[in-house]
């Protein structure tokens, strides 16, 4: 199901944890990376929630959901504070969770989710910080019995909150807005937002009304997704469900449920009356922010040009649409193909090669776009070598991977590997036996198949181990074949 | 102020509290006169104060994002009731998160 059943209607809110980007935890000094840690070794008396320690705020954090609001438009308040969530659960050291209540760091923003073209607004409520929990796993114990152990490394790293308003309708819309989020959030930098390592966490709120009844408070909030495609379906069943309790006349009953992968349903965590009464009051040991306008100015003067600004402008100088959408997916791919066109690259040429060429060889090499080793200008070196027809494009890609084995330029690679063969004696006898052994390719340029000329090409190019200049071979091909066929 | 007992559990559940009957009764009558203590400050009229989160003449108490070395995992478990392979080892709760 994609959409609200007829004479129904659905409403989907979204709360998605972000864990920034930090190197410390949010109210202490502890690396936040807990990563490859074994348990229990990113703790202090702070987080393990000691008595008679004194947390304090972590900056960087605070400036990463600055930043984050002022993507998503946020209004950026004044005033900001942080609460105590009381909760007893041996997640918390404390037993109760440092987070904002009624005075976040960002408010009312909207984020444009856009599918097939067309974009839904969806409105967003609040972003604002709090501490990530212990980590809990389930066990039975040495003894045999059942247990749960508690790993602390995760409590107190800091833990950013986007939450929506109810303006989503359908769970392809839900994902999309997971989407775009992450796409955001890896622009700018804030937070990884890796789905997988639990980076980023998107909880639902979602019910089905009478399209003729109004819309009730009631709602089932459902969690344990742990990719998009686990929200969109998560979403779907549970409407689904919804719509035939609503059929048979039952009423909504407010719920938490878990998403169960393996069964494809949604499972009760949770009814109403166990429902949390989270008693929150300001937190004693925090003094409240004052954000000033000077702070937020200089955040937002720190922000990257956004992606639909670099498409649109990359497009407009001729780089291939989907090319440019495949790039921006990546922004440090991005900011290097920029660096590269600064040095005087030919846009689109460089933009395709990057998106192509280039991110085959991170791929094999197993590198990240961040850790490049060629200088922009070399690179933008042997885009002009083969611009200018000194290197055929099988070469160029030869000459790259050496260029990341080796660390030498573009140009002095080239010419180690000896002269362009460009004379037509040396290349009449490749072409011809080319031709030779490729009758189905021959007969497909006949029948007006321009891309059996690229292939026979390509087989001259494997033969001259890519030294021969493509122009003269294709002229010699086409000569050899009679013409255009 | 009076507090029925009703609210007396809910509080006590909350914070996870075991009260014997005894111990309900004497503390709907406490906490009802905490409660007639602080209906004190509803004589007072406050409509020409902000709301106020922090007695504390302080703001923008923040620090720059640097590391420190944590604990030894030794001194973190020390006061754990019971360890198994370097986590605290609790009875087996429902996961909730």
């Amino acid at each position: 199901m994609t959409s609200a059943a007829p004479g129904f209607r659905v409403v989907i809110g979204l709360e998605a944890h972000v864990q920034l980007k930090t190197r410390s935890k949010m109210f202490c000094a502890c690396p936040a990376d807990y990563a490859n840690a074994e348990p229990n070794t990113r703790v202090c008396p702070v987080c393990l929630g000691m008595p008679g320690v004194l947390p304090v705020i972590n900056r960087r954090a605070v400036d990463l959901t600055i930043l984050t609001g002022l993507v998503l438009d946020c209004r950026i308040p004044e005033h900001a504070k942080f609460d105590r969530k009381n909760y007893a659960y041996p997640d918390l050291m404390k037993w109760y969770q440092i987070s904002q209540y009624d005075l976040p760091l960002c408010v009312n923003g909207h984020l444009d989710v856009t599918i097939d073209g067309s974009a839904d607004r969806v409105r967003i409520r609040r972003v604002h910080l709090e501490e990530d929990t212990a980590k809990l796993t389930h066990v039975t114990a040495s003894d045999g019995a059942p247990a749960s152990l508690i790993d602390v490394n995760r409590s107190g790293a800091p833990l950013m909150e986007v939450v929506t308003e109810p303006d989503i309708k359908t769970p392809a819309q839900a994902a999309a807005f997971g989407e775009q989020l992450r796409g955001l959030l890896r622009w700018i930098g804030v937070s990884t937002a890796n789905m997988d390592e639990g980076a980023l966490r998107i909880d639902a709120n979602v019910s089905v009304w009478p399209a003729d009844h109004p819309v009730g408070a009631a709602k089932v909030e459902i969690k344990n997704m742990n990719s998009f495609r686990a929200l969109s379906r998560a979403l779907a069943y549970e409407i689904e469900r919804q719509t035939e309790l609503r059929r048979r006349g039952g009423a909504l009953v407010q719920e938490t449920r878990g998403w169960d992968e393996a069964s494809g349903t949604t499972l009760v965590q949770r009814t109403k009356e166990e429902a949390h009464d989270y008693r929150y009051f300001p937190e004693p040991d925090l003094p409240p922010l004052h954000v000033t306008r000077a702070r937020v100015d200089q955040l937002r003067a720190q922000l990257p040009r956004m992606p639909d600004d670099v498409a649109a402008d990359l497009t407009s100088q001729g780089a291939p649409s989907a090319d440019v959408a495949e790039l921006l997916h990546d922004r440090a791919l991005t900011d290097y193909a920029q660096a590269v066109i600064q040095a005087g690259a030919d846009v689109p040429a460089a933009v395709t090669w990057i998106v192509h060429d280039l991110r085959r060889v991170l791929n094999a090499r197993g590198l990240a776009a961040d850790a490049i080793p060629i200088p922009p200008p070399e690179l933008a070196a042997l885009l002009q070598l083969r611009a200018n027809g000194s290197v055929s494009s099988t070469m160029a890609a030869d000459v790259l991977d050496e260029m990341f084995a080796t660390g030498k330029p573009a140009a002095a690679i080239v010419h180690a590997r000896g002269p362009q063969i460009s004379a037509a004696d040396q290349l009449l006898a490749i072409a011809r036996q080319v031709i030779q052994e490729n009758p189905q390719a021959v007969s497909d340029y006949h029948a007006g198949k321009q891309r059996a000329l690229q292939y026979l090409m390509g087989q001259v190019m494997r033969l001259t181990r890519g030294k021969a200049n493509p122009g003269a071979v294709s002229a010699l091909i086409e000569q050899e074949l009679g013409g255009t066929g | 102020m009076s507090i029925e007992r009703q609210q007396v559990d809910h509080v006590a559940a909350l914070a996870r509290l075991d009260l014997t009957d005894a111990e309900r009764e004497r503390l709907r009558g406490e906490l009802g006169r905490i409660l007639e203590a602080f209906q004190v400050l509803d004589t007072l009229d406050t409509s020409g104060i902000p709301p106020t989160a922090q007695v504390i003449p302080l703001g923008n108490v923040e620090r720059g994002d640097t590391v420190a070395d944590p604990l030894p995992r030794g001194q973190v478990l020390r006061n754990a009731p019971r360890v198994e392979d370097g986590q605290i080892r609790v009875p087996p709760v429902l996961d909730e998160s």
